[in-house]
């Protein structure tokens, strides 16, 4: 295999490389000895310039695979973990990514896989000074972290996001046994919440506490623990709390810890006053250090000023859990000039987001979240007007996720006109198959212009009644578009064979309900090994395409997930990924490996 | 002869439905006349944000309701047995429901047949469909004092307090969540979607939020407003009117819910809104 094939694969992070293979010829190329060069090496954060690094040749890839300390492993199932250890000796940080994307919308079925205890017992034995675990759609079990709390004695941090099957008993053991806990990171997760006990879990002993995050859990916790925990760990500086924790009890946790970067409210609302607001509002004032604020829950007009103190020097605001209204949006954003991410509810309207426009020069990313989103008919919401609004107002907005149930070719035009400098675009309209209501044409112009337009497009969603001009046009024109979301649209194999045919930096690929068949599922053969992963569902694949797939690209493993309902010709669910560790071997009954 | 009115398990056709309903014994129907029926809430053809974001009685959440009553079809379209709803014979039964609407003309507070002819047949949900992760969705039930749905994930401290809904008339009860609400103004939302039979949406269109003095005085209002009452039984198993006691006494002590013809209803605590308003 010579260089120039190898580097236009686009190697991925962990790769089982033979080093004898990378470069016949090292020492002329290479006159620094390893002292100097592990160090500048050291040096290098990003993976994928690592990954570069790593293919110059044989001195440097070794130099690499002994200085690196942290390792991304995107889709579990890539690689294995004992060639990830077999690779690299001294790792002390692991990020792994398990299950497909949509599963986070149920379209996986449960005990799919991703399950992180084969990982942990080969990860103790290879790095038993592990640090940091953070992960995101597997599957841990409360063993899985009772495992890590007893395996790891250095083990500092630990982040959580979309995972399931472990409950709060599976904290306890973090909590009570992790002596050297910094973070404990639990995001929104498939957790059971059989009570808040677990905070009371930490030892009175421990003070290294930077990062706590329990929003997304239910239950109750002592505050008393919660109130000395946040007291004697003096480099706290993420405190999101959960719901439980009222505006009083709050009040004591910042008068605690003013030092807080970044803090979650619990219920930001109270119906008796034990305290007369404007001391939080002064509490507010003290915290000079913050960055983010998240929570709010339930929140109004009456306790949302109690944080303009704060809001000066924000730069980042999540008010995805505030049903606010255009006026409470509008009065609050006037203070937060500094802010470059906005995480808000539809609830806010095209007149928030004209507020938006008008007080937030320096925004760069929005998130419009539906408050209703199963509501289909007469509801307010945000529209194509809203939209505009904000990309009027806000210049070096660069990346949107905007739910909505009306758009416009136009408007989406005007928008990517006003901010060309778009990286993430994701627009979701809510109704399936919504032309542009004004025209009633289909929504193809529209995301034409978003790839016509910004040239650094790395993340796409479509939704909409799109055609396979939409493919065309995506196919021509992003070049740099790494993911791509596609849900009912298209209207034949065309559309798939445009995407596949272009797009030379694509990475994922997902796809539901669309009339996408084999012949386009084939025409992508050679580019699926430099992809991470493609999933199809409900499209037109059958059972042979895919078994042809399978049977060119060995590499690639390619499983057909199952249905009851669907016949036994049709393969109604597909997830390809290319991998170095051959089939998976735990694969559940209805996941087939072709 | 016109083709036999389709009717959705709700009965939401004209006013001449009482009768045939209850001629015809295939058909299970509620008996409720249309023009005291509100299927939007009043003032809803405007665009504002406040009445919109309460919703209307009648919305897709039927598609949620309609898992109990999938053998019960009025197109023809066989029973799906399905909870999860991905298009098919669900959609057909949501299309034969836009029938009832469009046919359903003549109620003048009703905003809702425009609006659909403008959007065209109400959709199916479909799983998976809009892609909000199913931990934020469930974070959202929680957080929003108007979703009432019932089918959202019931998260809260871990325990139910499911209590049955009988409606007089009806061919069947339904049971709910008492400890998915926080006030009686959600709970009365989620009874009218449930039932929409209340007009007890005026009571939060106008945007009131807050105290439970308010909503219960406003509640008991439309209550006698209305021709229905909304009755629970208690512990005791005296049936009591909905409303008197604050919220959290309320689901401590409500067996059971039952909502009650106004001429039934006669006998029961009249209003005491002086009472409610003093509480707190």
């Amino acid at each position: 295999m010579d260089l120039n094939q190898k580097r236009t694969r686009m190697v991925d992070r962990v790769d089982s490389v033979d080093p004898d293979l990378v470069s016949p010829e090292s020492t002329p190329m290479c006159p620094f000895p390893d002292e100097v060069l592990e160090p500048v090496l050291s040096l290098i954060n990003s993976h994928k310039d690592r990954s570069s690094v790593s293919l110059v040749c044989k001195d440097w890839y070794n130099a690499e695979r002994w200085s690196r300390r942290h390792v991304f492993i995107g889709n579990c199932y890539s690689v294995s973990p004992e060639i990830v250890v077999g690779r690299f000796p001294k790792i002390r940080s692991v990020t792994l990514k398990g299950k497909p994307r949509f599963s986070d919308f149920n379209l996986v079925p449960e005990d799919w896989g991703a399950d992180v205890y084969p990982w942990l017992s080969v990860l103790a034995k290879a790095y038993p000074f592990l640090e940091e675990l953070r992960l995101k759609r597997m599957a841990v079990s409360d063993e899985s972290l009772e495992f890590l709390a007893m395996n790891f004695p250095e083990f500092k941090a630990l982040s959580l996001l979309s995972c399931d099957g472990f409950s709060t008993d599976g904290l306890k053991a973090i909590a009570t046994h992790c002596r050297n806990l910094a973070e404990l990171d639990i995001q929104e997760n498939g957790i059971d919440d059989l009570g808040g006990d677990w905070l009371s879990c930490f030892p009175e002993t421990l003070t290294t506490l930077q990062v706590l995050n329990f929003a997304s859990l239910n239950s109750e916790v002592n505050f008393n623990d919660l109130e000395k925990l946040v007291t004697r760990c003096k480099s706290l500086r993420v405190l999101k709390v959960n719901r439980t924790i009222n505006l009083d009890q709050l009040q004591k946790l910042l008068l605690r810890a003013p030092q807080l970067t970044e803090l979650g409210t619990g219920t930001f609302t109270q119906d008796l006053v034990t305290r007369p607001v404007a001391d939080l509002e002064a509490t507010f004032g003290s915290c000079k250090n913050l960055l983010t604020i998240s929570g709010l829950w339930d929140t109004n007009s009456l306790y949302l000023p109690v944080i303009y103190p704060a809001c000066a020097s924000l730069t980042f605001l999540n008010l995805s859990c505030a049903a606010l209204r255009s006026f409470e949006l509008a009065m609050l954003l006037i203070h937060c000039k500094s802010l470059r991410r906005l995480w808000v509810l539809d609830t806010v309207g095209d007149m928030g987001l004209e507020a938006v426009g008008s007080w937030c020069p320096l925004l760069e990313e929005l998130r419009v979240f539906p408050a209703d989103p199963f509501e289909q008919e007469n509801v307010a919401g945000v529209t194509e007007s809203g939209f505009v609004a904000v990309s009027r107002g806000c210049p070096k907005l660069h990346y949107v996720l905007y739910f909505c149930h009306q758009m416009t070719n136009a408007a989406v035009a005007t928008v990517v006109q006003n901010c060309p400098g778009f990286t993430h675009f994701r627009l979701c309209i809510m109704n399936l198959g919504q032309p542009d209501y004004v025209t009633n044409e289909p929504m193809d112009e529209a995301f034409g212009a978003v790839v016509r337009t910004c040239p650094n497009l790395q993340r796409l969603a479509v939704s909409g009644l799109l055609t396979d001009l939409t493919f065309e046009y995506i196919g021509k024109y992003a070049k740099n578009l790494e993911i791509l979301s596609v849900a009912f649209a298209g209207s034949s194999d065309l559309g798939l064979k445009y995407v596949l045919g272009g797009c030379p930096r694509l990475r994922k690929l997902e796809i539901r309900d669309c009339p996408f068949g084999n012949a386009a599922l084939l025409s992508g053969l050679t580019k699926y090994e430099s992809m991470r992963s493609l999933w199809m569902s409900a499209c037109n694949l059958t059972m042979n395409g895919c078994r042809v797939l399978a049977k060119e690209m060995p590499r690639l493993n390619v499983e057909v997930m199952k249905d009851e309902d669907s016949e036994d010709s049709q393969a109604h669910k597909v997830y390809i990924y290319r991998t170095v560790a051959g089939p998976r071997r735990d694969a559940p009954p209805f996941v087939l490996t072709l | 002869m016109s083709v036999p009115l389709e009717h959705d398990y709700i009965g939401l056709s004209d006013a001449s439905s009482l009768e045939r309903s209850t001629e015809s014994s295939n058909i299970n129907v509620f008996t409720l006349k249309a023009t005291e029926l509100s299927l939007g809430l009043p003032g809803f053809g405007k665009n504002s944000e406040e009445n919109a974001k309460f919703g209307p009685v009648v919305k897709n959440y039927m598609s949620g309701a309609k898992r109990g009553f999938s053998d019960v079809n009025f197109n023809g379209s066989g029973p799906s047995g399905k909870w999860a709803l991905n298009g098919g014979s669900e959609a057909d039964l949501c299309r034969g429901v836009n029938c009832v609407f469009e046919k359903n003309q003549t109620s003048s507070s009703d905003v809702k047949p425009v609006e659909e002819e403008k959007k065209g047949p109400v959709k199916a949900q479909v799983v998976g469909w809009p892609p909000i992760r199913s931990f934020r969705k469930n974070t959202m039930a929680t957080n929003l004092p108007k979703s009432g749905d019932v089918a959202e994930a019931n998260l809260g401290s871990g325990e139910c307090l499911y209590v049955k809904v009988s409606m007089d008339g009806a061919p069947y009860l339904r049971k709910i969540d008492l400890k998915i609400y926080r006030n009686y103004a959600e709970l009365s939302t989620a009874l009218e979607k449930m039932f929409s039979c209340f007009t007890l949406g005026q009571c939060t269109s106008n945007g009131i939020k807050g105290r439970d003095g308010l909503t219960e005085s406003k509640l008991k209002d439309l209550l006698h407003g209305s021709e229905c009452v909304l009755t629970y039984e208690d512990k005791d198993g005296d049936w009591m009117l909905v409303g008197d006691v604050p919220w959290e006494m309320f689901i401590d002590s409500c067996k059971r819910l039952r909502i009650t013809k106004g001429s039934e209803a006669i006998g029961l605590a009249p209003r005491s809104t002086a009472k409610c308003k003093n509480r707190n």
